[in-house]
């Protein structure tokens, strides 16, 4: 059964929760975290162009980004391998929205990719760029767009986004429903 | 409640260090996790039944800390959570669980990385009440309330400055027996009196210098810990306790501990504390350790500084206190200190504290404080049961 309840009172503007005694404050806090064994030789990496992984034998797994554990087997990981940079696309969004909640025009692609030569689930996530929104699909070949060298300062922003791949499908054959 | 003992399997740990760039918090917690499980002979992946870190998201500068903890612990995909409060609490936290009868063994995580927070004195600010004490304390270090709560602490019992000076004297020279810890140094009473006035009466060689380092403690119940090794090490009674945050209401007498340790004391059947051997106190800052150990009733109030002062507490002493070294030796290590006390008192009940043992040791007490400006202490007993 339903009942229409009528809304009493009115909501407070702007200025009368300005009448509302608060306490404004804002903390000073300021951290720098050492990045550790594994990340150190990561972000070393990626400034001369390379991605590094840290092999688990027991799982048979690549860590990327590495780890000098396997939370799986709980054991220190084996060897450094470098992979080619290549991969698949594993999941992906289309974000139309920015940190403030406002519509953006152009959208921005985030999604999952897990490396050639990499078992699925050990990717990284990152952006992905030059696709359109009726392309990109999970299974799509993508490969890294890096910074010029001299502009790459060991950072995960030193790959500017991943890109379609050559030879990787022009459209999804996925059933995507497609945005108007 | 059910009469199902519960005790220490295995510990593992860090060193102490007042900076540890070398390695991230994931690194540091790895090792001692690991340490702790080859101590305790099982594998985390399989023999664990639960986890528990504690850890304050302020202090480590990312919020939900807990999300971040399994992977180095072996407790992804398994039963975990955070105690944001000291180690002691989360131990608290595991003799329940394992009391209870709902699991078996338990591992509790504690660590600091304090090093990497830029800002420690505006976070420390930060947990001021925000509307009354936080305006008050602006442009001010936020310790003096250290400063507030010795000299009411010195007026109240008559203890001296001197006094509290030689609770420095000792750790620091307690520590050179300790080879985690960093702070160690050679000291007389004087060097004390003579370093500055940091919050006075607080000098500034009484505040314990922060350090990064982690602790892990493998709980169990008895039964499993009596066919897993043959060192085990009983906890026989825990209590935690807190007080009002106002400043303007809190005791001077840490009525926090005095309480906590009733319930320590009760469940360990303690009815004389003067017949533990080892004694590791809080020791922040200097006085704190001789408010703390009147309040668990190892000395009377006003007895405590000169006990200290004539050596009664230290390793010839009638009572080892603080053979670690404490914090003032080992460094405040944040959430970890109150595993760190305990650390010593497993230590020295297994037979294994090295050129600090302490002879025929039976039955420890660890006590700790979360620090200011609050009232939040909790104390754990344990013994190796002869
Ligand atoms: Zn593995």
């Amino acid at each position: 059964m339903k009942e229409t309840v009528k809304p009493r009172g009115k909501p407070l503007s702007g200025e009368e929760m300005k009448q509302v005694c608060h306490v404004v404050a804002r903390p000073q806090v300021k951290y720098a975290w050492a990045v550790g064994v594994a990340m150190s030789h990561f972000l070393a990496g990626l400034k001369q162009g390379k991605i590094l992984g840290r092999t688990c034998v027991q799982c048979e797994r690549i860590l990327v980004p590495p780890r000098m554990f396997c939370e799986r087997c709980y054991r220190t990981t084996d060897e450094w391998v470098e992979l080619p940079g290549t991969g698949v696309i594993e999941t992906f969004s289309i974000s139309y929205i920015d940190t403030d909640a406002n519509r953006i025009k152009e959208p921005i692609f985030v999604g999952v990719l897990a490396f050639d030569g990499a078992p699925p689930h050990s990717g990284i996530m990152h952006y992905f760029g030059e696709v359109s929104q009726d392309a990109i699909h999970i299974g799509m070949p993508v490969e890294p767009v890096w910074k010029p060298g001299g502009e790459r300062v060991g950072a995960i922003t030193d790959i500017k986004y991943f890109r379609p791949r050559e030879g990787a499908r022009p459209s999804s054959n996925s059933k995507r429903r497609k945005r108007g | 409640m059910n009469n199902r003992d519960v005790a220490v399997l295995g510990v593992g740990y860090t060193n102490f260090n007042s900076v540890t760039p070398e390695v991230n918090w994931k690194e540091l917690m790895f090792e001692a996790a690991q340490k702790a499980y080859q101590d305790a002979g099982i594998d985390p992946r399989t023999d664990v039944d639960s986890f528990i870190t504690c850890a304050e998201d302020f202090w480590e500068g990312f919020s939900i800390f807990d999300e971040f903890t399994p992977d180095q612990l072996g407790a992804a995909l398994r039963p975990m959570h955070t105690v944001s409060g000291d180690g002691l609490q989360g131990l608290a936290n595991a003799y329940m669980q394992i009391k209870t009868g709902l699991f078996d063994i338990v591992v509790v995580e504690a660590h600091s990385k304090i090093s990497e927070l830029l800002t420690y004195e505006d976070v420390v600010q930060l947990s001021f009440d925000p509307i009354y004490e936080a305006p008050l304390s602006k442009g001010v270090h936020p310790y003096y309330v250290g400063g507030l709560e010795m000299r009411e602490y010195l007026e109240a019992t008559g203890t001296t400055e001197e006094q509290c000076a030689a609770v420095v004297v000792q750790n620091k020279r307690n520590a050179f027996c300790n080879p985690l810890a960093e702070f160690e140094a050679q000291l007389e009473v004087d060097d004390v009196m003579n370093s500055r006035y940091a919050f006075d009466p607080l000098k500034a060689l009484e505040i314990a210098p922060r350090a990064d380092g982690a602790i892990v403690f493998v709980i169990a119940g008895g039964e499993i810990a009596r066919s897993l090794t043959d060192r085990p090490v009983y906890v026989e009674g825990i209590g935690w306790c807190s007080e009002s945050p106002w400043i303007g209401s809190r005791s001077s007498d840490a009525a926090y501990v005095k309480r906590a340790a009733q319930m320590a004391y009760r469940q360990a059947g303690i009815e004389n504390p003067q017949l533990i051997d080892i004694v590791e106190v809080d020791d922040q800052f200097a006085f704190k350790a001789l408010q703390h150990l009147e309040a668990l009733g190892l000395a009377r109030p006003g007895e405590a500084g000169y006990l200290m002062a004539e050596g009664a507490f230290g390793p010839q002493g009638q009572r080892a206190v603080n053979p670690s070294g404490g914090s003032l030796g080992c460094g405040h290590l944040m959430e970890a200190s109150g595993l760190a006390r305990a650390l010593e008192g497993v230590l020295q009940l297994r037979g294994e504290a090295g050129p600090r043992q302490v002879e025929d040791a039976l039955v420890g007490v660890a006590q700790s404080w979360r620090g200011l400006p609050h009232g939040t202490g909790a104390v754990a007993i344990f013994s190796r049961r002869e």
